[in-house]
């Protein structure tokens, strides 16, 4: 293990990349994330990596589709309207069964919006992306440390299924410096991919790289396999952190930046002997039902805090299928829920004064 | 028996799909017999992109990754960033090129990206049942420009050899056509040269090909021909508009 | 001490976010749980910076500090904006060559150093951000000395290793205030 080192929540997702055995990266300026790739741009060329600065997201989402087809570990980083106008070549990229890493440091919108942040684009990376059936792999992570281990995971995840994989960040969170212990590096691996389009040596017949298929049933039994592994994904890789939440009456469900704060609040409520626990979903996309469905079991009511209008919200209602109530807290358009904020929350559903 | 032709082998057996007298089949070739000839099929990568020419995956014989429209420039630059051995080309038309994705072509050929573009203007959308084009002529008619194209609603026709050669990172702006025999092999050695400038890592070189769509204008393939060298050769002269010949970027 | 949150202010370019690493990084050498947290927006030079640093023996919940044990005023702006959400008990630290106005509260302990002046006749201009922190160090013992040293070391790029022993030297400047 190496040192402990105080690192921005941005520059350790580009350090945790490099670590990871990415050596491509397409990017553009955007607040509150240009400072993964001015970060790579100062790296990238001291590794024999490659670092692009491209026209728009529109183009660097489909560099990486390229560079992704073409069997390389790559990935982007953006901000909320920069995936807005990556979502065309995400679709294609997972129609494509190609892997790779989009990071989104979300701040507020919707449109121009704000450069706080912000967590309303979870609908967004988790269920309309951009057109057509497929997911992506989302990960919260919720601290800096936690955004480093995830970046790797998020890269191995994706080249298991051939498929894209988010890590959802926010300005917050990419701002902030927290201590973090770097992974050891690993070597890139960029010639395992066998369905990679990079030139077929006359050893094999050539690679197609697509997501064209005219023919409907074709199109069906592709899109039906894919979903066939996502259910695997489903079984296997759903991540949650529980923290204090075995004998909670009450159960906040929080992720990234806002289960910081739900954390906060909860420690104040315990030591007024409030029963309060946290489910903070690690993975939104699989969703982890079972944490969520294990807990309704016994909490008489669920919050769900977010930084935006309400949208994790529906997922956990979706999966607690009325079994408990689940409300919802939350403060949007870049604005950060305080703790006193969600202990009134606590206080209230617990019956009590707000 | 003696062999006079064969199918290059950088084409696949797959039947074309387009229509008769359409010259994307002569394109086709002509591609295929330059990556023959310069034996690099084995580490070739084609790009297709939307239009007409989707489905040139399924006719060439190297690698290929089919491109969301437009897109085709930047995602062969992620091929080739990624594996600057490969020789990388796109193969698009002028809805795709030159309309959706000019931003994607001129910054890969401002960047001197280090592809070939081959460039199919034919003047009309095919694939989509022939609507006004950014390269459709003035007065032309098309199914969105049914009283002919006004250039004063419509805008004006581009004209993307001329517009590319200002880029200093462009090393090969030609425009071609393929309506006689002397033209295809002009077409060829210009294709050809486009690769070899790519694999010398000169920069980004494009072969515009002046070709016709007989379905769509509504015209059988000679007489398609014969509009193309009265309306579309004198607003789109054939010529080399950059050629950086020994030079570098 | 178990849990110290922190909210430095003032305009950019005083060294408010720079203030807040040495402070993080002292913290980290000392074993803590810390976090720090820049205000951020489009003004580069010139507008409001503020900066929220967090310490704790446990894990640290939200990084941002709504209500400070600890407030550092290095404007009157931030000052005003900031004094009454101190928590009852807690420290105002203000640069009183900055700003002349008085803290309202008699719940606070409020220090009045003129850091800027202290630096500038100690031929230390700019350095007004270390000599609070100097003080900061002083009222609350957040760190030992020795990792206090080493935070401010860690802090400070390679290229301007030339400016360690001007801020050493406002450091205890502050803590001699």
């Amino acid at each position: 293990m190496g040192e402990k080192v105080l690192m921005k929540g941005n520059e350790a997702i580009a350090e945790a990349a490099i670590a990871a055995g990415c050596r491509h990266f397409f990017g553009y300026p955007i607040t509150p994330q240009t400072e993964v790739a001015a970060y790579m741009s100062k790296r990238m060329p001291k590794i024999d990596g490659v670092y692009l600065q491209a026209e728009s997201e529109v183009a660097s989402i489909n560099m990486v589709l390229g560079a992704g087809a073409a069997g390389v570990r790559v990935m982007t980083s953006t901000s909320s309207p920069g995936v807005s106008l990556m979502a065309e070549g995400i679709s294609y990229i997972a129609g494509s069964d190609v892997p790779c890493l989009i990071v989104n440091v979300q701040r507020g919108g919707p449109g121009l919006g704000g450069i706080q942040p912000s967590q309303a684009d979870y609908h967004q990376a988790t269920k309309s992306t951009a057109h057509g059936d497929f997911h992506m792999l989302v990960f919260a992570p919720s601290t800096v440390q936690e955004t480093v281990d995830m970046i790797s995971t998020a890269f191995d995840l994706g080249d298991m299924y051939r498929m894209p994989a988010m890590v959802l960040s926010d300005g917050m969170l990419g701002q902030m410096m927290e201590p973090v212990v770097l992974p050891e590096p690993k070597d890139p691996d960029n010639d395992s991919k066998e369905w990679a389009a990079c030139g077929h040596r006359n050893e094999r017949k050539h690679n197609v790289v697509n997501s064209l298929y005219i023919n409907p049933q074709e199109l069906e039994d592709l899109v039906i396999a894919r979903y066939e592994r996502y259910a695997e994904i489903k079984e296997k890789h759903q991540m949650a952190e529980e923290y204090l939440a075995d004998d909670a009456d009450i159960i906040i469900v929080a992720y990234g930046s806002s289960s910081r704060v739900a954390r906060s609040a909860i420690d104040k409520a315990r030591k007024e002997g409030i029963k309060v626990g946290l489910v903070r979903p690690i993975t939104l996309w699989p969703f982890p039902e079972k944490a969520i469905l294990k807990h309704a079991e016994h909490a008489k009511v669920m919050l769900s805090v977010e930084m935006s209008m309400g949208q994790m919200v529906d997922d956990i209602r979706l999966v607690v299928n009325g079994k408990v109530p689940v409300e919802f807290y939350g403060r949007t358009g870049g604005m950060i829920p305080t703790p006193k904020e969600v202990y009134d929350q606590i206080v209230r559903l617990n019956g009590g004064e707000q | 028996m003696t062999v006079k032709g064969e199918r290059p082998h950088a084409l696949t057996d797959a039947p074309f799909h387009y229509c008769p007298g359409c010259t994307h089949g002569i394109v086709h070739r002509l591609v295929a017999e330059v990556i023959d000839e310069l034996g690099v099929e084995g580490r070739a990568v084609g790009v297709a992109s939307v239009g007409c020419s989707v489905f040139t995956y399924n006719y060439f014989n190297c690698d290929m990754v089919q491109a969301p429209h437009g897109r085709a420039p930047a995602v062969a630059t992620g091929v080739k960033r990624a594996r600057p051995e490969n020789v990388v080309f796109t193969y698009q038309g002028d809805g795709d090129l030159a309309a959706i994705g000019m931003g994607e072509t001129v910054h890969a050929a401002a960047r001197g990206e280090n592809i070939v573009a081959i460039f199919i203007n034919n003047a009309i959308y095919g694939m989509t049942g022939g609507q006004m084009a950014p390269t459709t002529l003035p007065g032309q008619v098309t199914q969105t420009s049914p009283y002919g194209r006004d250039v004063k609603t419509a805008g004006n026709p581009i004209r993307v050899c001329e517009l590319l050669s200002s880029l200093d990172g462009v090393a090969l702006a030609q425009r071609v056509t393929v309506d006689c025999v002397k033209n295809v092999r002009d077409a060829k050695k210009a294709i050809k040269k486009a690769f070899e400038y790519q694999m010398a890592g000169k920069g980004y070189c494009i072969v515009e090909v002046v070709s016709t769509c007989p379905t769509n204008w509504g015209m059988s393939a000679t007489d398609a021909l014969q509009w193309m060298r009265d309306n579309m050769l004198p607003y789109y002269p054939l010529g080399v508009y950059k050629d950086i010949g020994e030079g570098e970027q | 001490m178990s849990d110290l949150n922190v909210l430095f202010t003032g305009f950019g370019g005083q060294g408010i976010l720079f203030t807040g690493k040495v402070m993080a990084y002292a913290a980290l050498m000392e074993g803590k749980e810390l976090s720090w947290l820049p205000s951020y927006g489009p003004e580069m030079r010139g507008g409001t910076a503020s900066c929220s640093v967090c310490i704790s023996d446990n894990t640290i919940g939200s990084p941002l500090v709504v209500n400070p044990d600890v407030l550092v005023a290095m404007n009157l702006p931030s000052l005003e904006k900031f004094q009454n959400d101190v928590v009852p008990g807690g420290i105002i630290i203000v640069d009183s060559s900055i700003v002349k106005q008085k803290v309202g509260r008699d719940d606070v302990k409020v220090v009045y150093i003129e850091a800027s002046r202290i630096a500038e006749e100690n031929g230390l201009k700019g350095a007004a951000n270390m000599v609070i922190l100097g003080r900061l160090f002083k009222e609350t013992g957040f760190c030992s000395a020795e990792n206090l040293d080493k935070g401010l070391q860690k802090s400070v790029p390679a290229k301007k290793a030339n400016l360690l022993d001007s801020n050493r030297k406002a450091i205890a400047l502050g803590i001699d205030s």
